[in-house]
């Protein structure tokens, strides 16, 4: 059990609030937040490190759900931190907030995000262009079924929320996972890009999209909204067909 | 063959081999449900399976289609949950797809001839 901190009037409703503390063999400690009205769980930790505990280490930046940095595990799920409202996701007056599932530990709520970005350098998921800046703008028009697949996934943030929801994720270390392999996904459709055959050789391989088993976690968590499932289903249709061709 | 190649077309026949049991399953349900109307005994059943071709030809397929999907499947798990994977592994699991094959198509000739 951890110490508990916080002070409260008879007049303030409180929140308690759990945090991890340490690495990957830290604990919880527990803190008494006063509720606010539209409060976010960003919020309630900001609260916590300048009033109650200084030495809590967490990552934000942009505080508005543009950069991706403040995701964390809130009462066993992944979410975006500074746009999940208190009221969406208290249970029973509680809040358990802890770092990023399947990353390691760096501290507190902080996680080594590098596993997850080398997947996407991995997965290829660097845009390969073949023209120069002489070279005309290309006209990449809105309502193709390429355009129409690329703007259904662009909007990734990199918050990692998808990876630490992902089951085969934690299963199988070596899976590019959700993210990675949505990015891919934008660039195989990308008209621009010259080198659709070598994204899908470095997803169509063991622990790319074909370990997908479609539980739609990845889906159904993302803040932005994208079904990195739909673009992985696209990604397996995409290599079947290459490997039938005998071009992977 | 490239590694992705391969591991696609794997993919592809675990997929395509269970479109084949999800059909051959149902048949297999229809055909037990018709053919205990009358009893169940081993007499009715061979009176039935004996010189029978399509049977053969449909139980057939159904054996080579247990057989490819099986082991790629066992595969998917054995990696996801042990730390069991590699060459090993490959020999293991053709193995087992000779030995289901095998005893699948021995089944199936035994009520046929």
């Amino acid at each position: 059990m951890g110490a508990t901190a916080g002070e409260s009037s008879a007049q303030e409703e409180m929140l308690e609030v759990s945090v991890w503390h340490g690495t990957e063999n830290g604990e919880f400690r527990h803190y008494r937040v006063p509720r606010r009205d539209s409060q976010t769980v960003l919020d309630v930790v900001t609260y916590i490190q300048r009033h109650l505990d200084p030495s809590l280490s967490y990552r934000f930046a942009c505080r508005v759900g543009m950069c991706g940095s403040c995701a964390m595990t809130v009462n066993g799920v992944a979410r975006w931190t500074c746009r999940s409202h208190v009221d969406q996701v208290i249970r029973d007056g509680r809040l358990e907030i802890a770092p990023l599932a399947h990353l390691p530990v760096v501290r507190d709520l902080v996680t080594d995000m590098r596993p997850f970005f080398d997947k996407w350098a991995q997965a290829k998921g660097r845009f390969q262009g073949g023209t120069t800046r002489n070279d005309p703008v290309a006209r990449v028009p809105p309502d193709t079924p390429e355009r129409r697949a690329v703007d259904a996934a662009i909007e990734c943030i990199g918050c990692g929320v998808c990876y630490a929801s992902c089951d085969v994720v934690g299963w199988r270390p070596e899976y590019l996972g959700p993210a990675a392999l949505n990015r891919a996904w934008t660039l195989v459709n990308d008209v621009r890009d010259v080198s659709r055959l070598e994204h899908l050789k470095a997803v169509a391989s063991e622990g790319g999209c074909l370990s997908c088993h479609t539980h739609t976690s990845c889906s159904e968590r993302c803040p932005k909204k994208i079904a990195p499932t739909a673009g992985i289903s696209g990604l397996k249709r995409a290599c079947a067909r290459a490997a039938l061709r005998g071009e992977l | 063959m490239s590694a992705a190649r391969r591991d696609t077309l794997l993919w592809l026949a675990q997929r395509w081999s269970a479109a084949v049991l999800a059909l051959c399953l149902l048949v297999h349900l229809a055909g037990i449900i018709y053919a205990v109307r009358g009893g169940l005994t081993a007499a009715e059943i061979l009176g039935r399976t004996r010189g029978n071709a399509p049977f053969a030809l449909f139980y057939g397929l159904f054996v080579v289609a247990i057989s490819i999907h099986a082991p790629l499947g066992l595969r998917a798990i054995l990696t996801e949950w042990t730390l069991w994977r590699g060459r090993s592994q490959d020999l293991a699991l053709a193995a087992l797809a000779v030995l289901l094959l095998g005893l699948g198509l021995r089944a199936v000739w035994a009520v046929v001839q």
